[in-house]
């Protein structure tokens, strides 16, 4: 653990806890994602605290940056001034709420007494995961987890993403795909920022999806940085269409899954399910990781792209601010 | 009192005030918000706990696990918002209806 006062975390934990709270108890739902997101760039900062700068990475660009785009989109087509429920609904009556908050408090607090008293864990594998570092093919022990000890929790999880742009994509209105959503042309200085951020955007992911074999980074930082890119894209209008996916799009979407899979099953003839043969375990992790990066990228932004406006109205605009 | 142990109590009340949110707010953003606070707080608890011992230096497996939890919590954050728009779509409004009005059992 990092030396220093510990006075430190006990600040940061408070502000995340005040921060959470005044995002759950705002009464203006976009002063609540906006706050949201700030509680997720916390989080970050108490993950590089913990030692974790894998999550740290994932937590700022995945838990912050994607998810609070996709509240804040949600809460502009769904609950701005003027259209739908604005969140200022009557809540629900003060006694049982008065309750709940007791209930809910003196759980958290029952949960906090007995972590106190905790005995140290007898199970630590920390030396297991060092010891067998070297054969794992990747030097960051995180990756190494992910793509070589525990893969198949990795793989379920790229089915998980998998199937929740299938149910984005089962649950569009029919609508959206007659172009009733298109691109908004961007003002100049989204348009010029786009232009010098999205290159230096796509080295980055490439960076990181190269570094995360050796040091924090790996495929999905890279592929939410290659998401983050292409909602900026979307937002200032140069993003093709990618939604309904045309044939290249959907190979791409299953790339990361399928590529995944067919490695785990090719090891099967040498030995289990994902137990990669020895020698070319590094090369199968880079392997993977690079279809992953480009998936999840596409994944993401799919995510993002596939809830357009409500069918029958236009979104608000401010004006034209001039075209890029 | 270690750092891992004060951020796995801070993650055990972020859980706590989740919880809470996610019951008293019949508004669905809102529920989704709240559940994305409980995950986060579940997350914090996970690897603090792991790492509450004094001499203990950070332990890759938690991490990996919150790793996947946090692509899992985006994929259902987004599906749950794409329910929430066709619910929109379909009914006109966003929260979920009180008992009286509902039609039979």
């Amino acid at each position: 653990m990092s030396g220093g006062p510990w006075l430190l975390d006990a600040l940061i934990s408070l502000a995340l806890v005040w921060t959470a709270w005044r995002a759950l108890a705002a009464p203006d739902l976009f002063k609540a994602v906006v706050l949201f997101i700030a509680f997720g760039l916390l989080m970050a900062l108490a993950w590089v605290r913990l030692e974790a700068p894998d999550i740290a990475l994932a937590e700022a660009a995945i838990g912050a940056g994607l998810t609070g785009t996709l509240l804040l989109d949600a809460v502009g087509h769904l609950a701005a001034r003027g259209r739908g429920s604005r969140g200022r609904e009557p809540a629900t009556p003060f006694a049982p709420r008065l309750l709940l908050f007791a209930l809910s408090l003196s759980l958290g607090a029952a949960l906090i007494g007995v972590m106190a008293t905790l005995a140290p864990s007898p199970v630590d594998l920390r030396d297991l995961v060092a010891r067998e570092l070297d054969a794992s093919g990747a030097t960051n022990p995180v990756t190494a987890v992910l793509l070589n000890f525990r893969a198949y929790d990795t793989l379920l999880e790229v089915a998980v993403l998998l199937i929740a742009v299938l149910g984005v994509l089962a649950l569009r209105l029919a609508a959206a795909d007659t172009g009733a959503d298109v691109p908004v042309p961007a003002g100049a200085v989204l348009g010029g920022l786009v232009h010098l951020i999205v290159p230096l955007m796509l080295l980055l992911a490439g960076y990181l999806l190269w570094a995360g074999v050796h040091r924090p980074g790996g495929a999905f930082q890279a592929g939410a940085l290659l998401a983050a890119a292409g909602v900026l894209l979307r937002l200032s209008g140069r993003l093709p269409p990618l939604l309904p996916p045309s044939f290249w799009i959907r190979i791409g979407l299953a790339a990361g899954f399928t590529v995944f899979l067919c490695v785990g099953a090719a090891a099967l003839s040498t030995g289990s399910l994902l137990e990669y043969p020895g020698a070319a375990a590094g090369g199968l992790i880079a392997l993977i990781e690079s279809f992953l990066t480009v998936s999840i990228g596409l994944v993401l932004v799919s995510l993002f792209v596939g809830a357009p406006a409500p069918a029958g109205e236009t979104v608000e605009r401010r004006g034209p601010e001039g075209t890029a | 009192m270690s750092p891992g142990l004060v951020y796995a109590a801070g993650g055990t009340l972020l859980f706590a005030l989740g919880l809470y949110a996610v019951l008293a707010h019949p508004h669905l953003l809102r529920k989704i918000l709240a559940f994305n606070v409980m995950g986060s707080g579940t997350f914090l608890a996970l690897v603090g706990l792991a790492q509450r011992g004094p001499h203990a230096g950070p332990d890759p497996v938690p991490q990996a696990l919150v790793l996947t939890g946090i692509v899992v919590a985006v994929s259902a954050t987004a599906f749950a918002l794409i329910l929430a728009r066709r619910y929109y779509a379909a009914t006109g409004r966003l929260d979920l209806p009180p008992e009286e009005e509902e039609g039979g059992p």
